[in-house]
């Protein structure tokens, strides 16, 4: 008994080395299985699904951890030895970089990285698009060489992060109780709907959406939306108090849930969101859209950072991690949530025709869109809000950052919370 | 040989308090020694630096954001200890003296303690579809004809972290109340009966004055949960009040933890102040 066990064992091993030997076309597979990686991020994409595929396809063992962004930097900053492959957001890398924690990637080691979408090498989407304000991702995705803590001005062959998961931010709104097209942030604080409105109360990407209203609504006009000045953020947060103090806001939310459940009771019918949290209050059958607007999209990007730490066979595997994101099954994985990925050409292979056309062409389903866990996204016919990709990142009016004046502006922030 | 004797015998009363004394000074003086020291260092987005400042409490009172959110922390408190003072009052008076079995008053006693039973953010957060603008008040009252209209102030609003707070926290007055209710001789009741009191005098004259630190006991309570709350303001005003604890809280978020200690100080520094005012009051040590 015990020895077939073991003989079944020794079989299932081989088989296990065979396939790692086979997905990755390098020597070490033997000793890989015993590595482990561990990364930690957001909870966007730090997905199990995504570790147990490592597992599978790679061999080797990558180890999740889920926290806050503000928990994020902070590791990011100051704990260098607790991680091996930080997933972070790019304004994030604006702040984490220049500590010199993180290590440049050599582009030459990444297979696709001539697929990798333009937004993410040049800022550009088309050749013709202009870049947004904010921390546009490739402002700060190169730096000059494998020691740099700068970041360079173009291309080089030495990445900071590798990007992985984007996507477009605007607002979501209740069409059922609103009754009438919305076609404009500064809709927000129109006294309609007074009592019904909610933005979300995390300072640095609130304050963005706030001043996405106030230049809709035409009251001030920003140098760059992603790096105020004092002045700017002082006559932001003044109109902000204004519509506070008049009972234009239901309330404010820190949390996703939170978000989901302002919106499914009907408390709030217009409001800052994120795209789950739509899909969430659609899925209880409550109609829900994710609105685009005419002066475009609050956007945010993540990607991969390897710790200054990783050498040797763990800096291969990292690579190997790398290069097998970039390969296209966590890029279907995401794009089937309403996410982008950073290689759309190799996700392709692994969406279906109806998937792809419905995610990324903003053509009508042909047939229920599910999301990988399951759930039904969209029905037949159904078209995706906003468009196709080109649409939704062609149309970016702001990248989510961090500010020069960051500290005043959260203190103001607090303020008008405290209004 | 008497000396060794009394110094074997301190020696054992030692060794007896020790375990209080360890976990006293490990759970209780080393946290807030540590609060302090961090209280003078310095912060910048994502460090922390040893140092001995003042810049913390210098933004701290010269920010006049400060000054409003402790005035509506001391408001949230206020409130609630009269709103607490006045339930739990009445629910011991009835408990202890009008309840005549003893098996009557544990039973409902127990009652009161039913809701307890689940945690204290899950009795918080069962409001919010109660009280909102499609919840079961409003549709009530609609169906009554009382409102034409919902009524937005029941949600989201001070109305709200208050009546959160009072349900939180009744019991903390009842149970300390009604102990010392307990206790109170029959006979002085009687007593003050045949001198030709009435009700009224009975509970103005005997019955309150003894009760005093069984008061002054609940009111500790309260006044502590409510100062040192952040999360039933943060929920049941829908993000948009602000008391003392989310100051602490919104500073932790964002890593300032010089700037979150400073705030704890002060705020520790201001209940410390309250709670010996009230002991000024009663000496609940001799009433105990």
């Amino acid at each position: 008994m015990t020895t077939i066990s073991r003989r079944n064992l020794l079989k299932t091993g081989a088989t296990a080395v065979a396939a790692s030997t086979l997905g990755a076309p390098m020597i070490w597979a033997q000793n890989i299985k015993d590595i482990t990686l561990r990364q930690f991020g957001t909870g966007v994409s730090n997905l199990n699904e995504v570790a147990a595929k490592v597992k599978e396809d790679l061999g080797f063992t990558l180890e999740m951890t889920a926290l806050d962004s503000d928990s994020v930097t902070q590791r990011a900053a100051t704990q260098p030895k607790s991680f091996d492959i930080a997933d972070i957001e790019y304004w994030i890398c604006k702040k984490v970089w220049p500590t010199g924690n993180l290590q440049a990637m050599d582009v030459s080691k990444i297979k696709n990285y001539d697929q990798i979408i333009g937004i993410f090498k040049d800022g550009k989407l088309t050749p013709d698009s202009t870049i947004a304000q904010g921390t546009a991702p490739h402002t700060v995705g190169f730096t000059e060489g494998p020691d740099g803590t700068t970041f360079a001005n173009e291309q080089t062959n030495w990445m900071t992060l590798i990007p992985t998961i984007y996507n477009a931010d605007t607002l979501g709104i209740r069409p059922d109780l609103i009754g009438r097209p919305i076609e404009t942030w500064a809709e927000l604080l129109n006294p309609e709907f007074a009592g019904k409105a909610s933005i979300l109360d995390i300072s640095s990407i609130g304050i963005m959406d706030a001043a996405m209203v106030c230049e809709a609504m035409g009251e001030i006009t920003y140098g760059d939306k992603g790096n105020m000045t004092r002045e700017e953020i002082d006559k932001t947060m003044a109109i902000f108090t204004a519509a506070k103090q008049s009972g234009q806001f239901r309330a404010f939310w820190k949390s996703f849930d939170e978000s989901v459940n302002l919106m499914a009771s009907g408390e709030v019918v217009i409001q800052s969101m994120w795209s789950p949290a739509i899909t969430a209050v659609k899925s209880k059958g409550i109609p829900c859209v994710y609105q685009p607007l005419k002066e475009g999209y609050r956007s945010w990007g993540g990607g991969i950072g390897l710790s200054k730490n990783l050498s040797g066979l763990e800096l291969d595997a990292a690579y190997e991690y790398i290069n097998w994101y970039l390969d296209g099954w966590v890029g279907g994985f995401l794009m089937r949530q309403g996410y982008y990925s950073a290689v759309p050409s190799t996700s392709k292979n692994h969406m279906s025709e109806n998937e792809w056309g419905y995610w990324f062409e903003g053509k009508k389903a042909t047939a229920p869109i599910t999301n990988p866990f399951g759930d039904v996204m969209a029905q037949a016919g159904e078209l995706r809000d906003g468009g196709s990709f080109n649409d939704r990142m062609g149309a970016v009016a702001c990248w989510n950052s961090v500010m020069d004046e960051n500290q005043y502006m959260v203190r103001k922030w607090n303020e008008f919370i405290a209004a | 040989m008497g000396l060794s004797a009394r110094n074997q015998g301190s020696l054992k009363s030692w060794a007896m308090l020790s375990p209080l004394v360890i976990v006293m000074v490990v759970f209780l003086i080393l946290p807030i020694a540590m609060i302090v020291t961090v209280s003078f260092w310095q912060a910048t987005e994502w460090s922390i630096i040893p140092a001995f400042v003042f810049e913390n409490y210098a933004f701290l009172f010269g920010s006049p954001v400060t000054y409003k959110v402790f005035v509506n922390t001391f408001k949230y408190a206020l409130i609630t200890w009269a709103c607490t003072l006045l339930i739990g009052f009445s629910v011991a008076y009835f408990l202890a003296f009008h309840v005549r079995s003893m098996r009557w008053q544990i039973t409902l006693f127990l009652l009161c303690t039913i809701p307890f039973w689940t945690s204290n953010i899950i009795r918080m957060i069962s409001w919010i579809p109660f009280l909102g603008r499609n919840g079961i008040a409003n549709s009530v009252l609609m169906s009554w004809g009382v409102i034409d209209a919902p009524l937005d102030w029941l949600l989201f609003s001070d109305f709200a972290v208050i009546l959160a707070f009072v349900h939180l926290y009744t019991l903390f007055m009842v149970v300390p109340i009604f102990n010392t209710m307990m206790r109170i001789e029959p006979s002085l009741i009687e007593a003050a009966r045949d001198g030709g009191a009435n009700g009224l005098q009975i509970l103005w004259h005997v019955i309150i004055p003894l009760t005093k630190p069984g008061i002054m006991i609940g009111t500790i309570f309260v006044l502590t949960l409510v100062m040192g709350d952040f999360i039933t303001v943060r929920f049941m005003s829908g993000s948009q009040s602000a008391n003392v604890g989310r100051l602490i809280s919104n500073d932790i978020a964002l890593l300032q933890y010089p700037s979150a200690a400073a705030t704890a100080v002060v705020l520790l520094g201001t209940v410390l102040l309250m709670i010996s005012i009230l002991l000024r009051f009663v000496d609940i040590r001799k009433e105990l």
